[in-house]
């Protein structure tokens, strides 16, 4: 049948909600303030017509410097730097794909093909195929309490907000030259078009037409190129009204939630399909993640 | 000591503008959690920037800040180069402290 493998795709089996994060982290040492730079953040290169749209990023342009996203980036440096878990070793040697502990310029690039797993990762699969291969921590323990609240910190979400900083103001360039590279995109697409769950929704109900927005919210036509530039280039993004910053992962997940679809499952085979057609569709698109958002 | 703060301080003219992002949950003492428990008070009550010894800017904040405060202020009479130390106090006693060097705009 042919939508089955999609089915298979999308993780029917709920795995229920992660236990409170154990992992231990060392408080910071007394430190005075380092790395702190008096950079800007970019200004946004997808142009658009739509006013309405245009003063929703001056907006955000004025917000852009009071960003408690530079809050998780500050975090998620100190985690990348921490000897942590059961081999006691930190995350300086992972390889994002640009080589071991390349930092800058990976998010660009990713989703892409890596042979040590010998499939296509985003950057939280890579992160958790690092903290599993590295750490040492098991795939459960690498994957428990993905988006954080108030009393439950993500140590995921700070480490994606410095990897993604350090690629700001960069081009969108994922390659498509791997087979299987070429095999997710094909599937995310799919994934994109298809329809399902109890109210027979897809991606494309809400994003494949122009001028349409859900309450107040306008939604992005990602099958066009500048608004699945500017919708993809957004995100990790601080979201005011969470208190927390989310990364491409949550905002799929909450995508299916919306749908009422089962719940997708962190970092699958499904999520990443659908990240590597998002994030190829969005190339040539400036970075300006981490952001700010409602 | 507590997570780092976000600083930046650029000079502007003859005054330099600083922002200061803090990371603090900011619990004002009247959320209850999902077990009907309400949640103990926990914010900031004390922030102070000192520049060359002397106090620039003092705070004291209550339960009505949010969370992850930020703040902005001027100061006179600084330099490129100079040094401009942030500091700030919990209802714990927790507290923080950071500097940032003045840059040019």
């Amino acid at each position: 049948m042919k939508g089955s493998h999609i089915v298979q795709y999308l993780g029917l089996w709920i795995i229920g909600l992660f236990a409170a994060a154990t992992i231990a982290s060392a408080s910071a040492a007394d430190k005075v303030e380092k790395k702190s730079t008096n950079a800007k953040p970019p200004a946004a290169s997808a142009k658009t017509t739509d006013p309405t749209i245009r003063e929703i990023e001056k907006y955000r342009e004025m917000l852009a410097e009071g960003n408690p996203a530079d809050l998780w980036e500050a975090r998620g440096e100190d985690l990348w730097k921490q000897k942590r878990g059961p081999n006691k070793v930190s995350l300086e040697q992972c390889d994002l794909g640009q080589g071991a502990g390349v930092v800058k310029g990976v998010y660009a690039t990713l989703p892409k093909y890596f042979a040590d797993t010998d499939k296509v990762e985003d950057l939280e699969t890579r992160l958790v195929t690092c903290m599993v291969m590295l750490q040492g921590f098991s795939y459960d323990q690498a994957k428990k309490a993905p988006f954080g609240s108030a009393d439950n910190r993500s140590n995921m979400e700070a480490l994606v907000a410095y990897v993604t900083a350090n690629s700001r103001g960069l081009k969108m360039n994922v390659a498509l030259t791997h087979p299987k590279e070429k095999e997710a995109f094909a599937i995310g697409k799919k994934m994109f078009f298809h329809r399902s769950g109890s109210h027979d929704f897809s991606c494309a109900t809400c994003h494949a037409q122009d001028n349409i927005r859900i309450r107040l919210q306008d939604l992005p036509n990602l099958t066009k190129q500048e608004p699945a530039q500017r919708a993809y280039t957004s995100w990790p993004a601080y979201r005011v009204s969470q208190g927390e910053l989310r990364s491409f992962q949550w905002r799929l997940f909450d995508c299916f939630r919306q749908q009422r679809f089962p719940e997708l499952d962190f970092t699958s085979q499904g999520s990443v399909a659908l990240t590597t057609y998002l994030a190829r569709n969005a190339n040539g698109g400036v970075l300006l993640a981490p952001t700010i958002k409602r | 000591m507590a997570d780092p703060m976000k600083i930046r301080a650029r000079l502007q003219g003859d005054k330099t503008q600083v922002i200061v992002s803090m990371s603090h949950e900011m619990e004002t003492g009247q959320r209850k959690d999902a077990a009907g428990k309400t949640v103990p008070a926990w914010f900031i009550q004390n922030v102070k920037a000192t520049h060359n010894g002397k106090v620039v800017f003092s705070a004291q904040f209550g339960p009505a800040v949010a969370k992850n405060p930020n703040i902005g202020f001027r100061v006179n009479g600084a330099k490129v180069g100079d040094k401009i130390i942030m500091n700030w106090v919990d209802n714990r006693g927790d507290n923080r402290t950071d500097e940032i060097t003045v840059t040019p705009a």
